[in-house]
C-alpha cells in the first residue's frame, strides 16, 4: 500500500526550544488517520512541516510521493487543509472565501458546495467579521471538502462546532471513508470522533510519537476491567501477572487486566465459580489518559 | 468608568518604552533648535533677515506655518511647527491601539466582562494620552526655560504641542467608535489630522497673499495651536479654543461608544455577495488593498487641490513685492519663488506616499500575523506569487496617489506648467520605492521586526524637517533617499541617483523575497 504521508525521525528547532524531536507519521494512503495529542505536543508544527510553511531540520518527510518544502505549490493543488484557528477576511463573506480558496487550490465542485452549506446550515453571504467561531471553522470546512483533492488535512475540525454540526461533520468524513478516494489526516481532541471515524492513529507528545496503530492495536494494550461476584475465595488472583488494582469485598472481586492476561484470569475465575460478571471494554479515553500522562506523573 | 484607574495602569504598562520614547523624542527636539538657531544666526540682524525671508516664503509657511516675528525664540517655535502634526499622529493612533483595536482583536471583551464601567476602556485610553500630551508640554516648556528662553513663551509653546496632542486623542476616540476595524479607525484618524494640516497649510498661504480664504486656518485644530504664535503674541485663546475642542469631541465618543453595541461600528453589518469570481492572489490583493487605495489616491487628490490653488498666492507674492524675489534669486539660485514652493511640497507629498508604501507592504505582515497567509500558502499559491500580489501595491498605489496629486495640482494651478508640477511629483517615486523594499526586507529577514520599517518614512521625515537647521553632516542627510530626488520644477535631473534609487529598491525587495522563500510561515 502507499503513503500518503511518510514522516520519519522529524526534527523542528524553534531556536533553543525543539518543538519536533524524531517525530514518526505513517498515513496509508485512502484511510482516515486519528493525530492526537496533549496542548503543545506538536500536532500543528507537524501539519506545517507537512504544508511547506515550515521547513524540518532533521529526519524526512514525504508528501504524496513528493518534498512537501521544495515542490510546496504543486503539491498544493491535491491536498485540502482546515486549520485550527480558522480566522477570515473581516470584509470578504463566507462564500467568497470558500470560493476563493477552492479555485486557488485548482477547482471547486459547485454541487458539492451548495449540498454542504446546506448540510452545515451555513449562510454564505456574512461578512468574515460577523461569524461566530464555529460558522469560521465551517467556513474552512466547507472550502476544504468541496475541493477535488486527493489528501485532506484538517486540524482539530471540529473545534468551535455545535454537537448538531459535528455529528453532520462526521457523516461526511464516514460518507468519504466509504468512497476510499481520499486519504484524512485528523487531529483532534474528541475521543468519540476518533473512535468512530479512523482506521489508524498516531498519538505523540512532546514532539514524539509514543504510539501508532490501528485501534484494535491500540486497545490490545489497554486494560479491561472486570468485576465479579464469585463462589468461594480466589486463590492466586491477585498476584497473577497482568492483574492490576485488585479488591475483594464481601466476594465481590473488582480488577483490571491486561489484554493478555485476560485468558489466565479468567480461567481461574471460572475454577472458584462466577455467580456474576461485569467486564468493561477498554476505552480510548483510557488509553489516550495513560498515554498523555507523563511517564511516573 | 469604574476600573479607568487599573485600566490606565495596564496601558501604561504595556506602553511602557513606546510612550516615553515618542514624548521624550518630541519634547527634546524642538528644544534643540535653539542651540543651532544660536550657531545659525548669532546676530539681531542674521535673524531679521532669515525671517522676513522665510516668511513670506510659500514652501515654508505651507511646511510649518505662519511666521510672525524675528526673536530667537519666535524662530524655533515657527520651525517646530510640523511637530504638533506628529504629535496628533501619535495621539491618535495610540488612543486607537487601546479601544479599537483591542475591541477587534478580542481583548476588550475579556476586559469588559469584568467589574469595569461600559466607558472606562475608552476613558483610561484618553487620560492616558492626554496625561502623556501634556507630560510632553511640560517637558518641553522645562527645556526651553533651560535655556533661558522667556517663561510665559516656553509655556505657551508647551501648550501648543499638549493640546494638540489632546485634540488628536480625542479625534482617534470617535474614530474608534465609527467602524468595527481598527485599520479604517486609523484611516479616519489620519485622513482627519490631513484635513486639519491642509486647511491650516491653505489659510496660512492666503493669509501670506490675498487674505481671501485665511479663515480656513480657523477650521483646524492644528491652526488653533499654531496661532498660539509662542514668544510673540503668546495668544492663550486659541488655547483655550482647543481645550473646548478636546472636551466637545471627547464628550462625543463617549455618546456614540454609549450608542452602540460591543463590535459593531455605527451601523449594521450588511450581507454580502453569496459567490465570488476571486480566483488568484491578485485578484484577492485588490479586494484588500481598493479600499486605502481609493482613500490615500482621493486624500492625495485633495491636497493637490490645496497645493495648486493656494500657488496664485505665491504668484501675488512676487508680483507685489520685487525685492523679495532679488533676495530668492540670491539664495536659491535659479529656482524662483513658485517652483521652491512645488519643490518643497513635491517633498512632503513624496514623503507622505511613502507612508502609503509601507503601510501596504506591512499588510504581508498583517496577512501573516492575522493567520490569513497560512490556508492561503497551504493552497497552490507559491510564496513569491503571494508577496508579489501585495508588493504590487505597495510600489504602484502610491503612484497612483501621487499622479491623482501632480495632476489636481497642476490643473488648479492654472499658471503653471502641468507636466512640470507632475513631473516633480512623480520623479519622488524611487524614493518611494525603497521604502516600501525596506519593509519588505523586514518582512522577509527579520518578520517580527516588521514594524519598525516605519522608522524608515519617520527617520526620512525628520532629516527633512531638522537636517538642515541642526546642521547634520551630509552622510546623515544622505541616509534619507530623498535627499538623493531631483528638486523640481527648477533644478536639474540627473539619470545616477534615480536608477541608483531604483536598483538599491530592487536588490532589498531580491534579499527580502530570498529570505521570506527560506524563513517559517507564521514566524
Amino acid at each position: 500500500m502507499t503513503q500518503a504521508i511518510e514522516a520519519t525521525g522529524l526534527i523542528k528547532r524553534f531556536g533553543k526550544v525543539t518543538a519536533l524531536d524524531g517525530l514518526d507519521l505513517h498515513v496509508d494512503t485512502g484511510e482516515v488517520h486519528g493525530f492526537l495529542g496533549p496542548n503543545g505536543a506538536g500536532k500543528t508544527t507537524t501539519i506545517r512541516v507537512l504544508l511547506g510553511l515550515m521547513r524540518h531540520d532533521g529526519g524526512s518527510v514525504r508528501l504524496l510521493g513528493g518534498d512537501p518544502w521544495g515542490s510546496a505549490t504543486e503539491l498544493h493543488k491535491r491536498l485540502a487543509y482546515v486549520p485550527g484557528d480558522v480566522t477570515l477576511w473581516p470584509n470578504l463573506t463566507g462564500g467568497e472565501v470558500i470560493d476563493l480558496l477552492g479555485r486557488l487550490r485548482g477547482g471547486l465542485d459547485a454541487r458539492r458546495r451548495a449540498e454542504l452549506l446546506d448540510r452545515f446550515e451555513l449562510d454564505p453571504r456574512k461578512k468574515g467579521r460577523t461569524y461566530s467561531k464555529g460558522n469560521r471553522q465551517k467556513v474552512a470546512l466547507v472550502a476544504a471538502l468541496a475541493s477535488d483533492v486527493e489528501l485532506l488535512i484538517l486540524d482539530e475540525p471540529t473545534s468551535g462546532l455545535d454537537p448538531l454540526m459535528e455529528e453532520a461533520f462526521s457523516e461526511v468524513i464516514l460518507e468519504e471513508k466509504r468512497r476510499g478516494d481520499r486519504t484524512v489526516l485528523l487531529s483532534s481532541h474528541i475521543l468519540a470522533e476518533v473512535e468512530k471515524l479512523c482506521d489508524r492513529l498516531t498519538i505523540i507528545r512532546d514532539g514524539r510519537t509514543v504510539e501508532t496503530g490501528t485501534l484494535a492495536d491500540l486497545r490490545h494494550l489497554t486494560r479491561t476491567s472486570i468485576q465479579a461476584d464469585l463462589a468461594g475465595p480466589p486463590d492466586g488472583l491477585a498476584t497473577l501477572a497482568g492483574v492490576h488494582d485488585f479488591s475483594l469485598d464481601n466476594g465481590r472481586v473488582r480488577f483490571d487486566v491486561d489484554a493478555d492476561a485476560l485468558a489466565p484470569a479468567l480461567q481461574t475465575l471460572v475454577k472458584v465459580g462466577v455467580t456474576s460478571l461485569v467486564s468493561q471494554p477498554p476505552s480510548l479515553e483510557e488509553l489516550f489518559l495513560r498515554q498523555y500522562q507523563r511517564p511516573g506523573s | 468608568m469604574t476600573g479607568t484607574g487599573r485600566l490606565v495602569r495596564l496601558l501604561l504598562r504595556r506602553d511602557r518604552v513606546v510612550l516615553p520614547l515618542w514624548v521624550i523624542v518630541l519634547a527634546l527636539v524642538p528644544a534643540g533648535y535653539v542651540a543651532s538657531f544660536e550657531g545659525l544666526f548669532p546676530t539681531l540682524q542674521d535673524r531679521i533677515e532669515y525671517a522676513s525671508v522665510s516668511a513670506s516664503n510659500a514652501g515654508f509657511v505651507a511646511l510649518y506655518g505662519l511666521l510672525k516675528g524675528s526673536s530667537l525664540g519666535e524662530l524655533v517655535a515657527w520651525r517646530a511647527g510640523f511637530l504638533p502634526v506628529l504629535a496628533g499622529l501619535f495621539a491618535a493612533l495610540t488612543v486607537i491601539r487601546h479601544t479599537r483595536a483591542d475591541e477587534e482583536a478580542g481583548r476588550t471583551e475579556l476586559v469588559a466582562a469584568g467589574a469595569v464601567g461600559r466607558h472606562a476602556q475608552l476613558a483610561a485610553a484618553l487620560i492616558t494620552t492626554c496625561v502623556a500630551s501634556l507630560v510632553l508640554g511640560a517637558l518641553l516648556t522645562a527645556a526651553m526655560i533651560a535655556q533661558d528662553m522667556p517663561a510665559e513663551g516656553s509655556l505657551a509653546f508647551g501648550a501648543e504641542m499638549a493640546l494638540s496632542g489632546c485634540a488628536f486623542a480625542a479625534v482617534g476616540a470617535v474614530a474608534a467608535q465609527l467602524t468595527p476595524s481598527a485599520r479604517s479607525a486609523r484611516t479616519i484618524a489620519v485622513v482627519a489630522l490631513g484635513a486639519a494640516y491642509a486647511l491650516r497649510l491653505a489659510g496660512d498661504i492666503s493669509a501670506l497673499g490675498d487674505g481671501a480664504v485665511s479663515w480656513l486656518s480657523w477650521l483646524s485644530p492644528i491652526g488653533w495651536v499654531q496661532h498660539i504664535f509662542p514668544y510673540g503674541a503668546n495668544d492663550w485663546w486659541p488655547a483655550l479654543l482647543t481645550l473646548v475642542f478636546v472636551l466637545a469631541v471627547g464628550a462625543v465618543a463617549a455618546v456614540l461608544l454609549a450608542r452602540r453595541d460591543f463590535g459593531a461600528g455605527l451601523f449594521p453589518a450588511r450581507l454580502g455577495p453569496a459567490t465570488s469570481p476571486m480566483a488568484t492572489p491578485p485578484a484577492l490583493a485588490w479586494r484588500l488593498h481598493r479600499g486605502p487605495l481609493l482613500g490615500w489616491t482621493v486624500g492625495f487628490a485633495l491636497l493637490g487641490l490645496i497645493f495648486g490653488g493656494v500657488g496664485g498666492s505665491v504668484v501675488d507674492l512676487i508680483e507685489d513685492n520685487d525685492g523679495l524675489g532679488d533676495i530668492f534669486a540670491r539664495l536659491g539660485g535659479t529656482t524662483s519663488l513658485v517652483d521652491n514652493y512645488f519643490a518643497g511640497i513635491a517633498g512632503l507629498v513624496g514623503l507622505i506616499a511613502s507612508c502609503y508604501a509601507v503601510q501596504a507592504a506591512l499588510r504581508l505582515r498583517d496577512e501573516e500575523q492575522s493567520g490569513h497567509a497560512e490556508p492561503l500558502l497551504a493552497t497552490a499559491v507559491s510564496r513569491p506569487a503571494w508577496a508579489a500580489s501585495h508588493l504590487l501595491f505597495a510600489l504602484l498605489g502610491p503612484a497612483v496617489a501621487l499622479l491623482a496629486e501632480g495632476l489636481t495640482a497642476g490643473l488648479t494651478y492654472t499658471d503653471g506648467d502641468l507636466g512640470a508640477i507632475l513631473a516633480s511629483t512623480l520623479i519622488q517615486l524611487p524614493a518611494v520605492w525603497v521604502l516600501a523594499a525596506v519593509a519588505f526586507l523586514l518582512f522577509g529577514l527579520a518578520p517580527r521586526l516588521s514594524a519598525a520599517a516605519w522608522g524608515a518614512p519617520a527617520l526620512c521625515l525628520l532629516i527633512l524637517l531638522v537636517g538642515q537647521t541642526l546642521q547634520l553632516d551630509q552622510w546623515l542627510l544622505d541616509l534619507s533617499p530623498f535627499t538623493h530626488i531631483p528638486h523640481l520644477p527648477g533644478g536639474t535631473v540627473a539619470a545616477t541617483p534615480l536608477v541608483a534609487l531604483v536598483a538599491v529598491a530592487a536588490v532589498l525587495t531580491a534579499a527580502g523575497l530570498t529570505g521570506f522563500r527560506r524563513r517559517n510561515v507564521p514566524d
